[in-house]
């Protein structure tokens, strides 16, 4: 049977990749640019049984997805900058009381209004460092169309297996141009499901680390009744400031990402075999990358390229290890140098560093990046 | 014999955090008391809270209990109830959290009539954080960060909720202890957005400020301020002056719940 392909955009294939999830709930609040995400499901989650709800603001969708993730439902939110700012409260809250969910942020220009029809990718460090506290992160950065829808499928598993908000990271870009899409079959991307518990509810803890440090969850109304807190707390859920519980469950929750960020990230190399100039790039940023190496190999430079799909936990293993063979690293990114930051922290120094950066609402284009490249000696 | 509150609490919880003279385990008592009268299903109820004393209340009752973030146990049980709309939903917390950080959820799930309970303790301050002034502290009282006294006029709570569009609407005191199951179990049997806004006090940070010199004292003033709403009807306008209503304030059952409306969307939605 040939597969259903369609033609559309970023944010109706995030929308479809979270039903092929298995999404059955979303909580949203309209921003642009990320609103056609809700408007699709406005239109197939009830054909599903599942449940839309617009909420009275950013808050509200992010409180709305995590209460209703605790019932056991697969939930989405979708919002892009000014959103994301609003969603920090509750994405901490998700982090600490560990309930999955998936955020999924078109990044437009900011700060605050900034340019809202406009592309960036200047939330990058907003979805890692934006709830206060120390947490986990995981954000995917999807490149095209099919990504979003993949990635947002990939997200709710993520979610489910680390027990926590996700987050999916498009630009402007990649949420609102067109572009073919396949429809994944069932099977052909791994649908994670819920840990439940093992034991009965008598002897069920929310977070009890004998099952690993992912523990499972049980879901409210189904026959086990626990306590949920945004407070540090203890194995049973409930709140502690005993000063060594509060230590190895911070700890805990750090590294229930930091120990599997071999299973979580992915990247893309392109041409790196014989590169001495890499170009890291991720989302629309990267497509002018691909461009402009093919560009500079023409014109006989060894240039490569090195595509971040799992921003967060961040590819440290594999950008380290490039640092130690080229010659330098080149980083276009729609902000002023967010992702250089971290580049600049793996290359210790070994390798330059250097940056386009655009924050004028207009794409990368690959010449710039070609002339970049030319600057490595 | 006595009521077994036990067999509704969690074991090895108590002592509570709430200070000696604090209504708030009255209220308690009495949604136990509610609970039992409904027998109600402990697995399939959740309770949800904000931040804040009465916010605490949760965690000592023995089913799916859920202590949020400051203002927003409206969103997340609104969550709850549409994901799951057989649970059992109610409610808790104080007057600062769910009228001022939390007053946008609030307003939203009175106007969506989503069928959950909201017991609200009003004891005009701000209590954990230590005494600052709430949106319900009255005119001219004093907080720890109203010296001068309140500049601001306060939120009548439960003139909010039904301008909001709440279905049921109910006032009490921690003085009439006997009343307020019998208003919260009205409440919850209510298809609808049902709101029971219970009159407490904060001897702690609220009385010792405003020279009342004991609890007693404080509840006196309760009980002398409390007029129910069949005893009002026969009252004068002047006789009611410093007055506040309890008993059941407003109660509709012609509009329909939330989680029934959605059921229709779903309908719709599958018959195309």
């Amino acid at each position: 049977m040939a597969k259903k392909v369609a033609f559309m955009q970023g944010n109706e294939a995030a929308a479809h990749g979270a039903l092929y999830a298995g999404c059955n709930f979303f909580g949203g609040y309209p921003i642009t640019p990320s609103t056609e995400v809700s408007e699709v499901l406005s239109i197939e989650l009830p054909k599903v049984g599942g449940k839309f709800i617009q909420m009275e603001d950013e808050i509200g969708a992010m409180a709305a997805c995590l209460g209703a993730s605790l019932t056991g439902a697969k939930a989405l939110t979708s919002t892009s900058g000014p959103g994301l700012s609003l969603k920090q409260e509750l994405i901490g809250y998700g982090c600490i009381a560990e309930i999955p969910c998936v955020v999924f942020n078109v990044m437009r220009g900011g700060p605050s209004t900034g340019m809202p029809t406009g592309p960036s990718q200047s939330d990058v460090m907003c979805a890692k460092w934006g709830t206060h506290g120390d947490h986990a992160t995981i954000a995917l950065m999807p490149a095209s169309v099919q990504e979003c829808y993949d990635m947002v499928a990939e997200a709710f598993s993520l979610a489910e297996k680390y027990r926590m908000p996700v987050h999916v990271l498009p630009d402007e870009i990649i949420a609102h141009m067109r572009e073919r899409i396949e429809f994944r079959e069932p099977g052909e991307i791994e649908i994670t499901p819920r840990k439940a518990p093992t034991v009965p509810p008598e002897q069920y803890k929310p977070y009890d680390t004998s099952f690993g440090d992912v523990p499972p969850l049980a879901n409210f109304g189904s026959g086990y009744r626990y306590h949920v807190t945004g407070l540090n707390k203890m194995q049973d859920g409930f709140p502690t400031t005993k000063a060594e519980i509060v230590q190895a469950e911070e700890e805990r929750q750090v590294r229930k990402v930091d120990a599997c960020i071999d299973d979580i990230v992915t990247f893309e190399e392109y041409m790196l075999d014989d590169a001495e100039v890499v170009v890291v790039a991720y989302g629309s940023t990267s497509r002018s990358a691909r461009y402009a190496v093919n560009a500079a190999r023409e014109q006989g430079i060894n240039a490569g390229m090195f595509r971040i799909k799992t921003f967060w936990p961040f590819p440290d293993k594999q950008i380290k290890a490039l640092a130690a063979k080229v010659k330098g690293f080149i980083i276009p990114e729609m902000n002023l140098g967010m992702c250089s930051i971290e580049l600049e922290r793996c290359a210790q120094g070994k390798i330059p560093v250097l940056g386009i950066f655009r924050v004028d609402g207009e794409p990368i284009n690959p010449e710039q990046i070609v002339e970049k490249i030319k600057e490595v000696k | 014999m006595a009521f077994d509150y036990e067999k509704y609490l969690r074991p090895g919880k108590l002592p509570h955090i709430w200070c000696p003279g604090c209504g708030h385990g009255i209220v308690m008592k009495g949604l136990i008391r509610a609970m039992d009268t409904l027998k109600l299903d402990m697995k399939n109820t959740a309770i949800v809270s904000g931040i804040g004393c009465a916010s605490r209340l949760p965690g000592y009752i023995d089913c799916c209990t859920l202590h949020t973030a400051h203002g927003r146990a409206a969103a997340f049980a609104t969550g709850v109830k549409m994901a799951k709309p057989e649970m059992n939903v109610i409610l808790c917390g104080g007057d600062g959290d769910g009228t001022a950080i939390g007053g946008n959820h609030f307003i939203h799930a009175c106007r969506r009539n989503i069928d959950m309970t909201y017991i609200i303790m009003n004891n005009y301050i701000y209590g954990m954080t230590g005494g600052q002034f709430s949106p319900c502290t009255p005119t001219g009282h004093k907080a720890s960060t109203t010296p001068y006294g309140n500049p601001d006029p306060g939120f009548d709570i439960a003139k909010l909720a039904i301008g909001a569009g709440a279905t049921f609407v109910a006032r009490g005191t921690a003085f009439h202890a006997n009343q307020i199951d019998k208003l919260i179990a009205e409440a919850i049997q209510h298809k609808g957005f049902s709101v029971v806004e219970i009159l407490d006090d904060c001897p702690t940070t609220y009385g010792r400020r405003n020279k009342y010199k004991s609890v007693i004292e404080m509840m006196n003033r309760l009980k002398e301020v409390a007029v129910p709403v069949k005893a009002a009807e026969k009252m004068t306008a002047e006789q009611l002056k410093g007055k506040v209503l309890t008993g059941v304030l407003y109660k509709d059952d012609t509009k329909s719940d939330y989680t029934t409306e959605y059921a229709k969307v779903i309908e719709r939605a599958q018959a195309k």
